[in-house]
């Protein structure tokens, strides 16, 4: 013991020390009581109801009945591919805001983040629109000859992808987008100098590279949008069943609060364990950096 | 452009690296305004200049990495003016070395290997070779970052001689090394240099290192070469003010030429101060820069002859370790600095002291005033 208080400082330096986390402790103070109260307590109120009456039969519901498992495999399916369909539209985007010089950066930004000024709910129905039947992106086809029956992509899974990858794109691109303006140029250029070519420098450099970007994009994308409500119950109609579809409709239609809140907590669960996956592969990639 | 060898466009059969007339414009600045060199087989040239003299600018055009509005750059004969980075077979050791963070040392080094498409079994030879080589043999499982600085560095030199480059380029690649680890890195990439037998050009700001390191030197200023020789003719013979005044410390005087009765020329300065000066070009009654190196002043015992006598008092005393600079004030205008070794009797002099010191007329090198 005395050994150990001799390399790391008396006992007054060591109080000095803590006492520097102090103060950004009371600065955060507020916030975390907020999301403590708001956040943390709800969700465990929300635990407590689903196993009322000291039964696990609404998590047993909610695991065997093949409607819910279904549903359940699904969302995690929707999930997959926005995640992956934002990846492929995100990382370029990311990459030319990362490059662009600060005009085109800044005109870049903006329509980015432009989607972000308007609801949830509006954006959708602007998608009802351009989508339907008679939707102004099947009218357009139709007249330049490209198709000569309606595309089905409103009220079906399609649908349901365009208008997800929509409102979560951003969320793909940013992470990638701050993790591009870390690259070092220099390193490219060395690659270019020692003979690689821009498909080889893409793929051993810069893409390890960015990786980091790329796993913390799809965990954030993944796990936002397996809570998706409003965009698949309006642009899904009813056919694209998710998760949080039926979470409200056990709520609403049902009142069976304790069936929901299992069916919440499976969600969570579900989130909780991608988000670890993605944390391991994150960590163990990060090694150099 | 005085220079101490044949002009660059007498492409020689041993010549390496030839640019001819290189030119580079940002705008309305000029960054390169005609450079020409010749950097022959096993040589290393080092381009020594300030910030902003346009050597980066050459670096980058040798390197593929900027155009040239005008010139042309060969490589072992061939025009590669406008060749791809990747296709000219350089080896570039950057400022910051530029090691891959995600590879280790062995992938970092087998990096250029593979983008040749050497077989598999040969890399692993030659990057052990190689590493064995910069002593690093025990390191090839590493990381960059978990390196010391000058680990990096040998990482990035082997990395940019494994492949047998046809030029190695150095970017001021001891900038970030501590004093002493820097001069040993400067002999040793001197003695890799030399045992691999390639062609280098180095570039770099600090004209300590361009002497110690280089076989010839090609001093930089505003986009043009002032002066191509060996360290020894740039330092003993700097061709103008610029050169003189940049590369190694000196006395700079500036000066009217006029000669004696006996026919003997001197410079006068503005203070009255006269300077006997060796015969040179320069015509009776132009002005010039008289350097004086401050390792050549003696100090004179009473009696002692020497072809310029001055006496003067010790302002400063500068402990340099094996030797100790001393600035003397000469008179109401003019500073000498002298540098003596230590161990001589001029080590105990003190702030105050009064000296007598003198050099022969071979000491001084006249230069152009600008």
């Amino acid at each position: 013991m005395t050994a150990l208080t001799s390399t790391h400082g008396s006992a007054p330096m060591r109080r000095a020390r803590r006492s520097e986390h102090a103060g950004p402790l009371a600065f955060a103070s507020l916030p975390l009581a907020f999301l403590l109260l708001l956040f943390l307590f709800p969700v465990a109120r929300l635990m407590l109801l689903s196993v009322e009456g000291g039964t696990f039969a609404n998590y047993e519901r909610a695991l065997t009945d093949g409607l819910y498992v279904r549903v359940l495999l699904g969302t995690l399916e929707i999930g997959l591919y926005v995640s992956a369909i934002c990846l492929v539209l995100g990382y370029p985007v990311a990459h030319f805001l990362a490059t662009a010089s600060r005009r085109w950066a800044t005109i870049g930004f903006v329509f980015l983040l432009l989607p972000f000024w308007t609801s949830l709910l509006v954006r959708t129905y602007a998608w009802m629109v351009l989508l339907g039947r008679n939707g102004v992106v099947n009218r357009l086809l139709l007249e330049t000859g490209v198709i000569r029956e309606p595309l089905p992509l409103l009220y079906n899974t399609a649908g349901v992808l365009i208008g997800m990858v929509h409102v979560l794109l951003p969320f793909m691109v940013f992470p990638i987008y701050s993790i591009m303006r870390r690259v070092d140029g220099g390193l490219l250029l060395a690659a270019e100098g020692l003979g690689a070519t821009p498909w080889k420098i893409f793929v051993r450099i810069y893409l390890p590279l960015t990786l980091p970007g790329v796993l913390a994009g799809m965990t954030l994308v993944f796990i936002l949008s397996i809570g998706f409500y409003i965009t698949p119950a309006l642009l899904g109609g009813g056919r694209v069943l998710m998760i949080a579809v039926l979470i409200e409709k056990q709520v609403r239609e049902f009142l069976d609060w304790g069936f929901a809140s299992a069916l919440s907590m499976v969600l969570l669960a579900a989130a909780l364990v991608v988000y670890a996956a993605f944390r391991r592969l994150l960590r163990s990639d990060l090694q150099w950096s | 452009m005085l220079t101490n060898s044949p002009p660059a466009s007498a492409a020689a059969a041993d010549t390496d690296l030839a640019l001819d007339g290189i030119v580079r414009r940002f705008g309305e600045v000029t960054a390169l305004a005609g450079i020409d060199l010749a950097v022959h087989r096993g040589e290393l040239v080092t381009i020594l200049g300030p910030s902003g003299s346009g050597k980066t600018t050459l670096l980058k055009i040798i390197a593929g990495f900027e155009l040239p509005d005008e010139g042309v750059v060969r490589l072992k004969g061939e025009d590669i003016t406008f060749a791809p980075p990747a296709k000219r077979g350089i080896g570039m050791v950057f400022q910051n070395y530029a090691l891959f963070p995600h590879l280790t040392v062995e992938r970092n080094v087998a990096f250029p290997l593979e983008m040749r498409s050497v077989p598999r079994a040969e890399i692993r030879e030659r990057v052990a070779a190689v590493l064995q080589l910069v002593g690093l043999a025990d390191l090839s499982a590493r990381l960059p970052r978990e390196l010391s600085g000058g680990q990096q560095q040998r990482v990035a030199l082997a990395r940019a001689v494994v492949f047998d480059p046809g030029l190695l380029l150095l970017d001021e690649p001891f900038g970030a090394l501590d004093r002493k680890l820097r001069e040993q890195m400067q002999l040793e990439v001197k003695r890799l240099q030399r045992r691999l037998g390639l062609t280098a050009l180095f570039v770099t700001h600090d004209q300590e290192e361009a002497l110690v390191l280089s076989d010839r030197i090609a001093v930089m200023s505003a986009g043009r070469i002032e002066q191509l020789g060996t360290p020894e003719e740039i330092y003993a013979h700097p061709v103008n003010w610029f050169v003189a005044d940049f590369v190694g410390e000196s006395n700079l005087f500036r000066g009217r030429l006029a000669v004696d009765d006996a026919g003997r020329p001197f410079a006068l300065m503005e203070s009255g101060m006269r300077i006997n000066v060796p015969q040179s070009p320069f015509a009776e009654g132009s002005e010039v820069g008289v350097l004086v190196r401050p390792e050549r002043p003696r100090l004179v015992a009473g009696g002692q002859q020497a072809d310029n006598v001055v006496r003067g008092r010790v302002v400063e005393v500068i402990y340099v370790g094996e030797s100790v600079k001393y600035r003397l004030r000469i008179d109401d205008a003019h500073d000498l600095l002298v540098r003596w070794p230590f161990r001589e009797r001029g080590g105990t002099l003190n702030g105050g002291d009064d000296v007598t010191v003198g050099w022969s007329v071979s000491d001084v090198h006249l230069v152009a005033v600008p």
